[in-house]
């Protein structure tokens, strides 16, 4: 399987994520320069973490009308797999491949702790390899990550099972908890967690590495 | 021409920022202050063939990018 990684002006979990892919799952992984338009031929798309184009006018706002962001809509649109962490979950939203907006943290402080969640649907293509409502844990590190969406649209996720994770003790403000939702076709997933930052027990925790197991056991 | 952009938080969309701000201003005495919502003002320097052009132009700009639909709604005023 082969994986895009794309970068952006401010991105700063790019070199993780490739590490997690190539060096503990041992599958390929290209970087994408932001201002590509087109990408490589790949299997599924990284929009990784980090303060694209400085956060400026709203996180992700730019990073999200980057000319690459037209072949990852392309991409997704086609049923190929999306995956963006943290600032990428932001971008994902600002580019409307998921629906609802991350909004100032409920406290306005940043924060970077590990947090405790719960895998709320675990037979989704990231989360296959998770047991059913299993408790896990992995590093947060945001000061955007308030899941904002109206009532209807928390109603159309709920029905859908489009959400995937939730927090234990929700440090945000998040509407019902939400750290993690997929589109409605269920091949495009953001969440504010960093399953990268967890992939291995020497860097304190292994919990994050069975979504990338997941994608790519189903490949 | 120049054009202002208002561009503020939908009601029911919480802020946190602004309840922070009116706190603040409850410490140095103004607690007449019941609410506060904090937004953001852009300016703008174009060319356009008319004020009507220029405010469609700057209302599609906030479609696509200077506001997100969302959370936000936006207010264009265009002076020549």
């Amino acid at each position: 399987m082969k994986f895009s990684i794309i970068q952006f002006p401010g991105s700063n979990c790019d070199a993780d994520c490739h590490y997690v892919l190539t060096g503990l799952c041992q599958t390929k992984a290209d970087y994408v320069w932001h201002g590509d338009s087109e990408l490589p031929v790949t299997d599924a798309v990284v929009l990784p973490g980090g303060f694209a184009h400085g956060d400026y006018l709203r996180c992700g706002a730019m990073a999200a009308r980057s000319p690459i962001m037209n072949a990852v809509i392309d991409f997704a649109k086609k049923g190929g797999l999306v995956i963006g962490i943290c600032n990428g979950f932001q971008v994902l939203c600002e580019s409307g491949l998921l629906p609802g907006t991350l909004v100032r943290n409920q406290n306005l402080q940043f924060i970077c702790d590990d947090v405790a969640l719960q895998v709320v649907n675990h037979s989704s293509r990231f989360t296959k390899l998770y047991q059913s409502q299993e408790a896990v844990s992995m590093p947060v590190a945001h000061g955007e990550g308030h899941y904002y969406i109206d009532e209807a649209g928390l109603k159309d996720l709920q029905a859908n099972q489009q959400i995937i994770f939730t927090y234990t003790d929700n440090p945000n403000g998040s509407v019902a908890d939400i750290a993690g939702i997929q589109n409605q076709s269920g091949n495009v997933l953001g969440m504010m967690p960093h399953p990268e930052r967890a992939a291995e027990t020497v860097l304190g925790g292994s919990d994050g590495i069975k979504l990338f197991q997941s994608i790519l056991a189903g490949a | 021409m120049k054009a202002k952009v208002y561009i503020t938080l939908k009601s029911g969309v919480h802020d946190p920022q602004g309840e922070a701000v009116q706190g603040t201003l409850a410490h140095l005495g103004f607690d007449q202050v019941s609410h506060v919502r904090i937004g953001k003002y852009v300016e703008l320097d174009l060319d356009a063939k008319s004020i009507d052009v220029a405010k469609n132009e700057v209302e599609s700009m906030c479609e696509r990018l200077l506001a997100n639909p969302v959370i936000e709604q936006y207010r264009v005023e265009v002076i020549s």
